[in-house]
């Protein structure tokens, strides 16, 4: 089993040498040799992405400023769907992946390996949203490509108890071509936006619900009405708004291919977005710098905020030593809060954010 | 070699998380307690606008109640007696008010609006003070199938037996109408045909259905009334007999009238320049002209359109008049020309005249008017000669002061100013003071019974034309106290000798200027942009538009002396820049004077000279730091050496570095301007309801279209300094503290340096020393509006020096630190000194608005003494106000307070240490707001309503005296000897010096504050009818 193990060693910067060398080197560090493991590594941007080959071998230690995180886990613990989806600094992705985990307990789809890529964008909450709404989440870190739509302002009809009624709505109005938007095909000109990270618009100016948007930017999930309404998910008879998360989410698995990472809409979600303030301690103690390094910047950089070190360090502890109580647990937490999403928004911030005694990997 | 490793073993966050958890358990979804506590704490109101009202448009006086009224183009009415006496009113129409008419002898108005509506207003005594009442409106309405002229009114004329009004129209004819019911008297209209019956043929066919200009009262017979037509005729009408008694065939068109006090003779002014005296008598019923003079002929000259006759003891007459000037050489001018025997003066304005008025002897028994003083409405200011002293000079009038004399390009708020500064500032403007009169303020009906300012509070404003106004924003009165100008430091190109006073004796006309409005700026450059005081040292630190930064200090006497001067090169060694953007100012080489006051001894300007963003002052540790937008510095005005300074420049940024000739920012500049051009072309849209006209125009103007984008590090402005902040704190690690100083940026960058300042008795010897300890980016990019260190106790750092001079407590060293950041969209608190992110409060993501303006505010309880707490108070870009509490960040109350659209207004809030604020409505008025229950400044005054009309006035200094003696701290009051009125207006002096006063006003502060919070509960909302300018 793997504790909390931690060996700091070093390689020579400019010739990381093979994949196959490395692997080795960790199994020997480690004394893990008789064990399948998984090597995987974090990125500037705190997502863990496999290292399986020399190309990404090669890239995850050209990428570390200065230190190379690397995290080992058993082969056939590995859940592949993790890589990528900002799995260390958002604990709670982690989470809602354990549960799909535990409730599907078949064969997962493997597709292939992921290599070295994470996901640009997710429908999310199919289950829970009419069919003629789409949740789309645009998921900016690690994508060069800009976001790149434009939004306006115009009039949207409702259906009201008392009739048909013309209300000011938002709407998108242009794509950027080649931008991120555009890209993935969820969204369109004329889409109707109604909410913003789970805030509905409704009663707020265009510009008011520019700001929400860039001051989401990073991890933006928009809910839109589809000028287009022909590509909508066609459900079974259950209404939405029903649980039974593990059945629509498979359906609904199959029936998009567009990403491979198909989740609820959860509370965390909107606070998994943790962003990672970078702090810099300026010309402290610089003989912990390497010569070498001096180049960078200066001096040692650490994500703030999520302390991927030591979030690790507990990950590891949890997902070796407690088990599945905890994971129990807190799934019965998740399945309460997720009835009502729009109930569970208004909880504190922070009240499951900063639970950090539960975490997984 | 390269360093591969597992998680480091930190310890903190265990601990970090226990506090998460804690916290988890002390925050509760809606506590009942903390609600009480909120009511006891926090309260929104407008309490009272400062300044002179926007586009003035009608001016009125009541001898009797010695009130002022002014009404505005936005349908506002405003009365104003002695200082601390106001009353505000807004017209539901927010129509132009036309004209304002005092019922006489009556706390009771007539105002006339441009749509042609009647509104009569009232003084009601309500719990104890007056408030001004809309009681009923009326629009004067024709025979069916009459053209709207035939009731258009024209001339108002309230008459002394205060129950009719006279109102002549365009088309002759004059309607009585019955006061307070507005019921048209039919039978007793004047018409024009009844008028002309005895009137020659040849004359009346000529000026036949012509428009009522005047209308006056005979001054001793109440039932005779003088008509004036525009096109000259003037007849005396006997109310008795309803006939015409007298005509007088004027030959010029006439623009108004005036009876002498005797009755005997009236006067007349006419569109062709001139004016004409006619004799009445009871022999000649169609007498001619006695005089008819044009007093600035012989070339053609501009209308007269108003004008006074004055009788005086000694016989020669005081002949005050508006305009007539040579309409060739002197037709753009605003004037009045006063003459009195062989001395005239034209004062000369730099506005358009609106109104003005005399104020005289009012007493029916008095022989002679006497006239005391000259009131002038100009359009940006109010002017009061002194008609009484020799060369008739100004009074300083203690409120409607024009804050816009020169635009207003920033402000910053001090409270609590200690008495010896406070002193020391007064007596350095009184010294700039002594050309104006020591004459009483002569408009001082009403009595002012708010309880005194519970402190001492300075509002600096920062001026286009590089001054800084000194306001003591104590009270209800904003009051200039002392003016500070940077000019005298450069060399500019404003000739000293183009001075319009100069002109010789033997000029003709006698023009002399009058007035401080001055809206050119000589040299733009010059405008200030940052202000900071230190109000324990008297150290004043003042930056400007070309990167200058002047600190002063403030010396009694005048002194002349060499100010040391460094440039700061904020782009360091960043290579082929090119700023192209206005040039550093010039200046001057070798010793200069100061006047007694603050005293620049020491300029540093900044390489390139953008427009300075930032400024702190650090009076203990003797050092500012200022920002551009292309970096920041730390100079220590002790050795007077620069310490260092940091370019925050992003080498994409090509926008900052051209600086404002920059194409692209040019275009935005000049669209910002045009949009700020309209806004200021427009009635002050706050009146105008639903901003409906403001608003569609700028939606049109504006694209359509929004981008959504993430902020990136390319972006323009990202260097842009925002804030700088001194704090001594835990920056490097938690054992020891040290000076530190942060800097925040528009592109989410903090950047924290560690500053070693040698001990006091070294302080010469050794250099400030400096080195960054900490770079911080925010992840969301935001810009950074406001940065603050809370001690152990979670309580902000004290200023400096506060601790010292035994104002705060000392902070806590003991516990951790926490630093607050707060960007345009988020505030976050990190620990100090690990900089890890221990909670946020994300508004823009939640809301959709952004921080504008955030300061921390004491806030105590209205219900018990001993409880306050500091909050964030918060101004958004939606114009509302938020209070979040501090440590916790979260949201306590928020309250709508300026409409989106007023950019400037929002831009240009300020808020106090204590929870109250001001934000420009106009370019020349303040509102005043409150978020307080405890410190709330607002008008409360009384207007007494004398009983027995006749000798009124001894009787109503009887009754001021019985209230004056009941509440023991009355202010200037009614008819006082001189002496009496001067301790009033030198209140300040008396406080500040006299321990029994002192100790009087602390009775009376502690005996109304019982009964404070009951009247704020029994603030009962009101309709259009505003008292003391309540929130709309």
């Amino acid at each position: 089993q793997f504790g909390a193990e931690f060996r700091r060693f070093s390689l020579d910067r400019y010739k990381p040498g093979k994949f196959e060398d490395f692997y080795k080197l960790i199994l020997h560090i480690h004394h893990i040799a008789n064990l399948e493991v998984m090597i995987g590594y974090a990125d500037v941007h705190g997502d863990l992405l496999p290292i399986n080959n020399d190309d990404n071998f090669f890239k995850a230690v050209s990428s570390a400023h200065p230190l190379l995180r690397v995290f080992i886990q058993r082969q056939d613990e590995v859940d592949y769907s993790n890589f990528g989806t900002n799995t260390l600094s958002r604990k709670k992705k982690a989470l809602v992946t354990l549960r799909n985990d535990n409730l599907r307990r078949r064969p997962h789809i493997n597709i292939s390996m992921p290599h070295d890529f994470r996901p640009v964008s997710s429908i999310i909450d199919v289950d829970i949203l009419p069919e003629t709404h789409r949740r789309v989440r645009l998921y900016r870190h690690g994508c060069e490509k800009p976001l790149g739509f434009y939004i306006r302002d115009g009039t949207s009809v409702r259906v009201t108890p008392h009739g048909l009624e013309k209300v000011p709505g938002i709407f998108i109005s242009r794509m950027v071509p080649g931008g991120l938007a555009e890209s993935t095909g969820l969204l369109a000109v004329n889409d109707e936006v109604l909410e913003v990270n789970g805030i509905e618009v409704a009663g707020k100016t265009l510009d008011q619900v520019t700001d929400m948007m860039i001051a989401n930017s990073h991890n933006l999930i928009i809910t839109v009405k589809p000028a287009n309404q022909r590509n909508n998910i066609i459900r079974s008879s259950r209404m939405s708004g029903s649980s039974g998360q593990s059945t629509d989410s498979t359906a609904s698995h199959h029936s998009l291919s567009t990403s491979h990472v198909l989740q609820n809409f959860h509370p965390d979600e909107m606070e998994s977005d943790e962003e990672a303030d970078i702090v810099i301690e300026g010309g402290l103690e610089p003989q912990h710098i390497p010569k070498l390094h001096s180049l960078t910047s200066s001096g040692l950089s650490r994500i703030n905020g999520s302390s991927l070190s030591h979030r690790l360090q507990r990950d590891l502890v949890l997902n070796n030593n407690s088990g599945r109580e905890s994971n129990g647990n807190i799934h019965k937490l998740l399945s309460s809060l997720k009835t009502d999403p729009r109930h569970s928004l208004v909880i504190p911030r922070g009240g499951i954010e900063e639970d950090g005694t539960v975490i997984t990997l | 070699m390269l360093t591969i490793t597992g998680p480091l073993s930190e310890d903190f966050w265990c601990q970090d998380t226990t506090a998460r958890k804690m916290r988890r358990f002390l925050r509760p979804g809606h506590d009942p307690v903390r609600e009480r506590l909120k009511r006891d704490l926090f309260q929104f109101n407008k309490t009272v606008e400062h300044g002179f009202p926007h586009q003035p448009s009608a001016l009125g006086y009541s001898p009797f109640l010695r009130l002022m009224a002014i009404g505005t183009r936005s349908g506002a009415i405003k009365l104003y007696g002695a200082p601390g006496v106001e009353f505000m009113g807004l017209h539901e129409e927010n129509n132009t008010v036309m004209q304002i008419h005092f019922i006489p002898d009556q706390c009771q108005l007539v105002t006339l609006l441009d749509d042609n509506s009647l509104h009569l207003w009232s003084l009601k005594q309500h719990n104890e003070a007056s408030e001004l009442r809309e009681e009923h409106r009326f629009t004067l309405k024709g025979p069916p199938g009459s053209p709207p002229s035939a009731t258009q009114i024209t001339a108002v004329l309230p008459h002394s037996s205060r129950e009719v009004l006279y109102l002549g129209t365009e088309s002759g004819n004059i309607f009585v109408v019955e006061l307070p019911s507005f019921r048209v008297l039919e039978d007793r209209t004047i018409t024009s045909e009844a008028v002309l019956q005895r009137v020659q043929e040849d004359y009346s066919n000529r000026r036949s259905c012509e428009l009522v200009e005047a209308l006056q009262e005979h001054p001793k017979n109440p039932d005779q009334i003088l008509i004036g037509y525009s096109r000259g005729l003037i007849v005396l009408w006997d109310l008795q007999n309803n006939k015409v008694t007298h005509h007088f065939l004027g030959s010029q068109q006439l623009e108004n009238l005036y009876w002498q006090r005797d009755g005997s003779k009236f006067i007349s002014c006419h569109y062709d320049g001139s004016y004409t005296q006619w004799p009445v008598s009871s022999d000649n019923r169609q007498p001619e002209p006695l005089e008819n003079l044009v007093p600035y002929g012989p070339f053609p000259c501009k209308a007269i359109s108003k004008i006074y006759w004055q009788t005086t003891k000694n016989g020669l007459p005081y002949i005050i008049f508006q305009g007539g000037m040579p309409r060739a050489s002197y037709g753009d001018r605003h004037s009045i020309s006063v003459v009195h025997g062989s001395q005239q003066t034209a004062f000369d304005f730099t506005s358009r005249v609106i109104d003005f008025f005399i104020i005289f002897s009012s007493e029916p028994t008095a022989e002679f008017d006497d006239p005391s003083a000259m009131v002038v409405l100009a359009e940006e200011e109010l002017v009061v000669i002194d008609l009484k002293t020799a060369g008739w000079p100004a009074v300083h009038p203690p409120y409607l002061a024009s804050l816009h004399c020169s635009a207003i390009t920033c402000s910053h708020h001090v409270s609590n100013i200690p008495l010896k500064l406070w002193e020391r500032i007064i007596s350095a403007g009184s010294k700039q003071n002594i050309h104006y009169s020591n004459m009483p303020w002569p408009i001082d009906g009403g009595t002012n019974i708010a309880p005194d300012p519970p402190q001492r509070d300075l509002l600096l404003t920062g001026h286009e034309d590089g001054t800084v106004r000194f306001w003591d924003a104590s009270g209800v009165c904003l009051h200039l106290l002392y003016k500070l100008s940077t000019v005298r430091v450069f060399l500019t190109d404003a000739d000293p000798n183009d001075n319009m006073n100069t002109l010789g004796e033997d000029e003709w006309p006698p023009l002399r200027k009058v007035g401080t409005f001055d809206p050119y700026s000589d040299d733009p450059r010059l405008g200030i942009q940052k202000i900071y005081l230190c109000k324990y040292s008297g150290y004043l630190a003042v930056a400007g538009t070309a990167g200058q930064v002047l600190v002063m200090e403030l010396n009694d006497e005048d002194a002349e002396h060499v100010v040391d001067h460094a440039e700061a090169d904020l782009l360091q060694d960043q290579e082929g820049y090119r700023w192209k953007g206005h040039e550093k100012l010039k200046t001057r080489d070798g010793p200069v004077r100061f006047e007694a006051g603050f005293q620049p001894f020491v300029l540093v300007q900044c390489q390139p000279p953008a427009v300075v963003t930032s400024l702190a002052l650090h009076s203990e540790w003797k050092l500012v730091a200022f920002g551009t937008s292309h970096g920041f510095g730390l100079f220590d005005h002790q050795q007077k050496r620069l310490v260092f300074v940091k370019c925050t420049l992003h080498p994409s940024d090509q926008l900052a570095l051209e600086g404002p000739l920059s194409r692209v920012k040019s275009l935005k500049k000049s669209l910002r301007q045009s949009f700020r051009r309209i806004r200021r072309s427009r009635v002050s849209s706050r009146k105008r309801r639903g901003g409906s006209g403001n608003a569609s125009e700028e939606m049109e103007l504006a694209p359509v279209q929004r981008k959504i984008e993430a902020r990136s590090a390319e972006d323009s402005f990202t260097g842009f300094v925002r804030t700088l902040y001194f704090a001594d704190t835990f920056l490097r690690d938690s054992s020891r503290h040290c000076p530190s100083l942060w800097a925040g940026t528009n592109g989410g960058t903090v950047y924290a340096f560690c500053l070693r300042v040698p001990p006091a008795e070294r302080r010469m010897d050794e250099p400030v020393r400096a080195e960054q300890a900490k770079e911080i980016q925010l992840m969301h990019r935001a810009p950074v509006v406001g940065i603050l260190v809370l001690d152990g106790r979670s309580t902000p750092l004290p200023e400096p020096l506060e601790v010292a001079h035994d104002l705060s407590k000392s902070p806590d060293m003991q516990g951790s630190h926490q630093l607050l950041v707060v960007s345009e969209e988020q505030f976050k608190v990190f620990t100090l000194p690990k900089v890890s992110s221990k909670l946020k409060l994300k508004l823009t993501a939640l809301e959709g608005c952004r921080v504008r303006k955030v300061t921390v505010a004491n806030f105590g309880s209205c219900k018990t003494d001993d409880y306050s707490e500091n909050d964030l108070a918060v101004l958004t870009n939606l114009g509302d106000i938020q209070i979040i509490s501090l440590p916790f960040l979260k949201l306590q109350i928020r309250y709508p307070c300026i409409r989106k659209e007023d950019v400037s207004g929002i831009a240009s809030c300020v808020f106090t240490k204590y929870g109250q604020g001001f934000y420009l409505i106009s370019p020349s008025e303040f509102e005043r707001f409150s978020l307080s229950t405890k410190w709330l400044v607002e008008p409360r005054c009384v207007v007494d309503m004398p009983e027995v009309t006749s000798n009124n006035l001894v009787h109503k200094s009887g009754m001021e005296n019985a209230v004056r003696k009941s509440r023991g701290s009355g202010r200037s009051l009614g008819d006082y000897g001189e002496d009496e009125r001067k301790s009033g207006r030198l209140m300040e002096h008396a406080l500040l010096n006299d321990e029994k006063v002192l100790k009087e006003i602390q009775s009376t502060l502690e005996g109304g504050r019982g009964s404070y919070a009951e009247r704020n509960l029994a603030r009962s909302p009101l309709g259009h009818g505003l008292s003391n300018g309540g929130a709309d």
